[in-house]
């Protein structure tokens, strides 16, 4: 099978939903995974959002927190709710194939 | 002469330079910055609202928390200079050899738009700061029914239990008061239950159900209209209130991120095992002021502490540090009545239930409510000045122990 015709149902993922391999992640499976949270079809505004994520997941070596998303990517809070209803940091990096960000306590 | 400098004279700041100036040798300064003139116990803010803590007694001399050989400077600090190993403070400059910063967090009200206004200190109050709990006890006082609303704005914050305490000693003043069947308690948190972890908020969860008091979950506070009273999400949901206790977004001190060291809160980057900072091999963080995925607790400053004095002192010797310390966390969370709870937990291990191997005290139950363990809270004051500030030996072990603790109910959990 190519990374290409990759399926959520083929990628390895915890009980939460999120990969346990980011390198398994294709735009593909973003999709899927955004249909599967109820987030639907994927704008333009989400791939900025997913972008930033993913770089600078790469770059900071975990996944950026809400307010990081929302102070480096340029889409504000308000629009990372309409994007990502309930929680946006927690689905954009479900949906950007990384690891739950860690919630601080 | 050389110096260590310490920049922060809180809980961490000063224990760390009083066990330090035991450690060096007389060729080495230890210098702590700090313009408060008074050291605050910050543990009973969460009782002044409530009439059980009285201000004055909550306040010290700072001159006198430090060991003799401390030096304190009374000043705010402005900006560090990393690469010239110097610190900026209101009019001049100090160079450090070894620098430690220990500013703490703050609340920032002003981060959410609404949340200052007219109705500041009127309808709505914060409990982390001395004037804020000292006013809400009066509001307290006077208020005689309706909805009071516990909002925690943003994770994370200074004691993330003291909202869920704020919350039971409410249910346990407005019941004595007799006027708790006139008042609803509601707690809205950004967390997706009570708690960070899953065995602790569930228990705690259910606490609050017991005593009435309405969870409002994922709640993530975007805006106050503090005429109208309400309070809403980023995501339009409104909870309206006639009273707002409110938990503000907390953020490192301002001069972190002047300086450049800080990250979107103004916490500092740092190692989480060695406690240097991510940016400079000379700069050490401690306390609160720390990026560090555990609870921003006077209790991790404690555990901190003996890794921070061992590190220090190997880093004058030129020698490799440790990575000593395992994020451990230990908090008595009052649960009203007179009963308190204790949670014991660290960076892999959430909180659960058991026994607490406690020298001394005698093993005191974890997760659970009991009489012992408000007093062993109580006892913490007499400690807090006597044994922990001046940095004496504290019998509670530094590393998190798995001893007394019923693993099973993590499996449960899961």
């Amino acid at each position: 099978m190519t990374t290409a015709e990759l399926t959520i149902q083929a990628v390895d993922r915890n009980e939460e939903g999120f990969l346990l391999d980011s390198s398994q992640w294709t735009p593909d499976v973003a999709q899927q995974l955004a249909e599967e949270a109820g987030v639907g079809p994927l704008t333009d505004k989400h791939w900025t959002v997913l972008t930033f994520c993913r770089e600078d997941a790469a770059q900071q070596g975990q996944p950026p927190g809400l307010r990081r998303i929302s102070k480096l990517s340029g889409v504000n809070m308000k629009e990372l709710y309409q994007l990502f209803p309930k929680g946006p940091g927690k689905l954009a990096a479900k949906i950007a194939g990384l690891p739950k960000p860690q919630g601080c306590i | 002469m050389k110096r260590l400098l310490i920049l922060g004279a809180g809980t961490a700041g000063t224990l760390v330079a009083n066990r330090m100036r035991k450690r060096l040798d007389a060729d080495w300064a230890v210098t702590v910055v700090d313009p408060e003139e008074q050291h605050l116990f910050q543990p009973d803010l969460i009782f002044l609202p409530f009439g059980r803590a009285r201000a004055e007694r909550m306040q010290r001399p700072r001159r006198r928390t430090f060991s003799p050989g401390v030096e304190w400077i009374h000043d705010t600090v402005e900006s560090i200079d990393a690469g010239k190993r110097q610190v900026a403070l209101d009019g001049k400059t100090l160079d450090y050899d070894l620098l430690v910063i220990a500013t703490g967090s703050h609340i920032r009200p002003e981060e959410t738009p609404g949340l200052l206004g007219d109705h500041w200190y009127d309808s709505v109050f914060d409990f982390y700061t001395l004037e804020g709990a000292t006013r809400l006890r009066s509001a307290l006082e006077s208020f005689e029914g309706g909805r009071l609303v516990v909002n925690v704005v943003e994770m994370p914050i200074k004691c993330p239990v003291a909202p869920l305490e704020f919350a039971f000693l409410a249910d346990e003043y407005f019941t004595r008061k007799g006027n708790r069947a006139d008042v609803e308690l509601v707690y809205a948190t950004p967390l997706d239950g009570a708690f960070t972890r899953p065995v602790a908020s569930r228990i705690l969860g259910s606490m609050l159900d017991e005593k009435g008091i309405r969870v409002e979950a994922e709640f993530n506070a975007g805006e106050l209209d503090g005429e109208a009273r309400i309070l809403r999400s980023y995501d339009d949901r409104e909870i309206a209130y006639d009273l707002l206790v409110t938990v503000p977004t907390h953020m490192g001190a301002s001069m972190i991120e002047a300086s450049g060291l800080g990250d979107e809160l103004g916490f500092v980057p740092t190692h989480p095992n060695t406690l240097l900072s991510k940016a400079d091999d000379h700069i050490f963080v401690v306390g609160d002021a720390t990026d560090l995925a555990t609870s921003k607790a006077g209790s991790v400053a404690h555990f901190e502490g003996h890794v921070l004095t061992e590190n220090l002192l190997r880093a004058t010797q030129g020698r490799s540090l440790i990575e000593g310390f395992d994020g451990h966390a230990n908090c008595f969370v009052e649960s009203g009545f007179g009963k308190a709870m204790l949670i014991d937990f660290n960076y892999d291990v959430e909180p659960l239930p058991g026994t607490y191997p406690l020298p001394v005290l005698g093993p005191m139950s974890l997760l659970k409510e009991t009489r012992i363990n408000h007093l062993g809270k109580l006892a913490f004051r007499w400690a807090y000045w006597n044994v922990l500030l001046p940095g004496l030996p504290f019998p509670v072990p530094n590393h998190m122990s798995m001893t007394g603790k019923r693993t099973e109910m993590a499996a449960e959990a899961a």
